[in-house]
């Protein structure tokens, strides 16, 4: 589903990632662990497309298409869904309203009819309820006065209206608390387990790892992966931290 | 009498950044007088978009305890200026909701004066302004409170969204004040899209086009809170800033 190969990329002219690869197949979740500053969340940006997000060198293959060749707005048409470490308020602009423009326009873009705002209100009313968000909620501004927690749980909502081939989820357990982490991991498995679909997860903390199990799991450390495995690498490195690891 | 039929100049402050060969077609400018009665409520929208220049210029004169809710959305032509002056009496109320939307090249303003000339009326002006590539938008306000006009509550918010470095906003709120116990509040911002805003709103599959019209309608949407014929004002206001993204 995404391959990427040899992949450069600056922030500023500073050299973030220097020659990452990875290999993500559908049906699959990944996990990338790493130390601050390794370029974990300049990862979810690139391959987003964030301005003034680089790439320098290397190439990503997303289903078949060239993704650095595609503007954001094409790439979450694509079906590619970037969760925000820090999402983004937005005044005035209520979530209900964002989110049927944002998914009539993905579908759109697909060549698929709009959905009427009956069956958006239905499918909004589906998700929220997955991640047992008060639909009164998504009522309200884009973020505005959510707490962390919620901003979280809201971004899951939206994945799972806006229904995506490859979520690439950055720190979305940050800021949880032990219920709301539990209620999120449930919700990206009900979303993204599929045959179909994939998962990268970017995470500090082994603790989100335990409610979705990862196929993979890699070391991001100076800009690159420097170390793959399974499951267990996550418990390993709970216990002994990058430094062994990323030396 | 003759000097009456000359059009101002820039050099005369409320004019300063108008559009002088349009302001010397459509001079003069007929004031249109507007009159409260004592504890009357009078609500009124002005929509200014058809035509290539337009200039309105009302004077309003609220008694005791009169209240008016002014709208106001000047999002049309080369040049559009309207000029308010109000002067509110004891315990009056005037509301001014205003959204400018200048297209390329367009000059649009807003002129007020707003006069508490006693005790304990209340004014509030919001504006919102969105200026495309080579346009001008400006609001020039002066608040004055005059002597004896204790109590008085005035406030007035500013803000202008630039979508162009070349672009242009003017914001002037003044005040003169002759009265002691009084109130009076101006906030005033100019800026620009907020970058981190329109990626994620991309991110989430929005076009460029259609993000940056989600964002604009919010912001001038505030101009219109509360309006009573909020729902075609807003439209109206969107349908301007369609023409200008």
């Amino acid at each position: 589903m995404l391959t990427i190969e040899n992949l450069h990329a600056s922030v500023a002219d500073k050299p973030i990632l220097k020659g990452l690869n990875l290999t993500i197949n559908a049906g699959e979740i990944h996990a990338i662990m790493g130390p601050n500053g390794a370029g974990k969340s300049t990862t979810g940006y690139v391959l987003g497309g964030r301005p003034g997000y680089d790439v320098t060198e290397g190439t990503a293959t997303f289903d078949g298409q060239d993704l650095f060749a595609l503007e954001p707005h094409e790439r979450a048409a694509a079906g590619l869904f970037l969760g925000f470490q820090y999402p983004v308020e937005i005044p005035g602009v209520s979530n209900l309203q964002f989110l049927r423009e944002a998914l009539n326009s993905q579908r759109k873009a697909r060549g698929e009819e709009p959905l009427s705002g009956g069956e958006f209100l239905k499918l909004a009313r589906e998700k929220s309820a997955l991640l047992k968000m008060d639909m009164e909620m998504l009522k309200r501004p884009v973020n505005v006065g959510f707490s962390g927690g919620e901003k979280k749980r809201a971004e899951m909502v939206q994945m799972g209206i806006l229904n995506p081939k490859l979520a690439i989820l950055d720190e979305t357990d940050s800021g949880l608390d032990i219920d709301a982490l539990r209620i999120c991991g449930e919700g990206i498995n009900a979303i993204m387990r599929a045959p179909d679909k994939a998962v990268l997860l970017i995470t500090h903390y082994q603790r989100l790892l335990d409610y979705v199990k990862p196929d993979f799991v890699h070391v991001l450390a100076g800009g690159r992966i420097v170390k793959s495995g399974g499951p267990e690498l996550a418990l390993e490195l709970e216990e002994g931290g990058y430094e062994g690891v990323a030396a | 009498m003759s000097t009456q039929t000359l059009a101002p100049t820039s050099k005369a402050e409320d004019w300063r950044y108008a559009d002088q060969a349009a302001v010397a077609q459509l001079w003069p400018v007929a004031a249109e007088q507007i009159a409260v009665a004592s504890g009357d409520s009078r609500a009124l929208s002005i929509i200014a978009r058809e035509g290539e220049h337009h200039a309105r210029e009302i004077a309003i004169d609220l008694a005791d305890y009169a209240t008016m809710d002014l709208r106001i959305l000047n999002a049309g032509g080369a040049y559009g200026r309207v000029a308010v002056s109000v002067r509110l009496g004891r315990g009056a109320s005037f509301t001014l909701g205003a959204a400018q939307v200048a297209g390329a090249g367009a000059t649009l303003e807003i002129v007020t004066t707003v006069t508490h000339t006693a005790p304990d009326a209340i004014s509030r002006q919001l504006i919102r302004s969105v200026a495309g590539a080579g346009a001008t938008v400006s609001y020039l306000g002066r608040v004055a409170v005059e002597q004896g006009a204790d109590g008085t509550d005035g406030e007035q918010s500013v803000r202008a969204m630039l979508l162009d470095r070349s672009a242009q906003a003017n914001a002037r709120p003044e005040l003169e004040i002759y009265a002691d116990d009084v109130k009076c509040a101006h906030g005033c911002a100019v800026g620009e899209l907020d970058a981190n805003a329109l990626f994620y709103l991309a991110q989430r599959g929005l076009p460029p086009a259609a993000a940056k019209a989600l964002m604009l309608q919010a912001f001038v949407a505030e101009a219109f809170d509360g309006a009573q014929d909020e729902d075609q004002l807003r439209a109206l206001a969107q349908a301007a800033l369609e023409a200008v993204l």
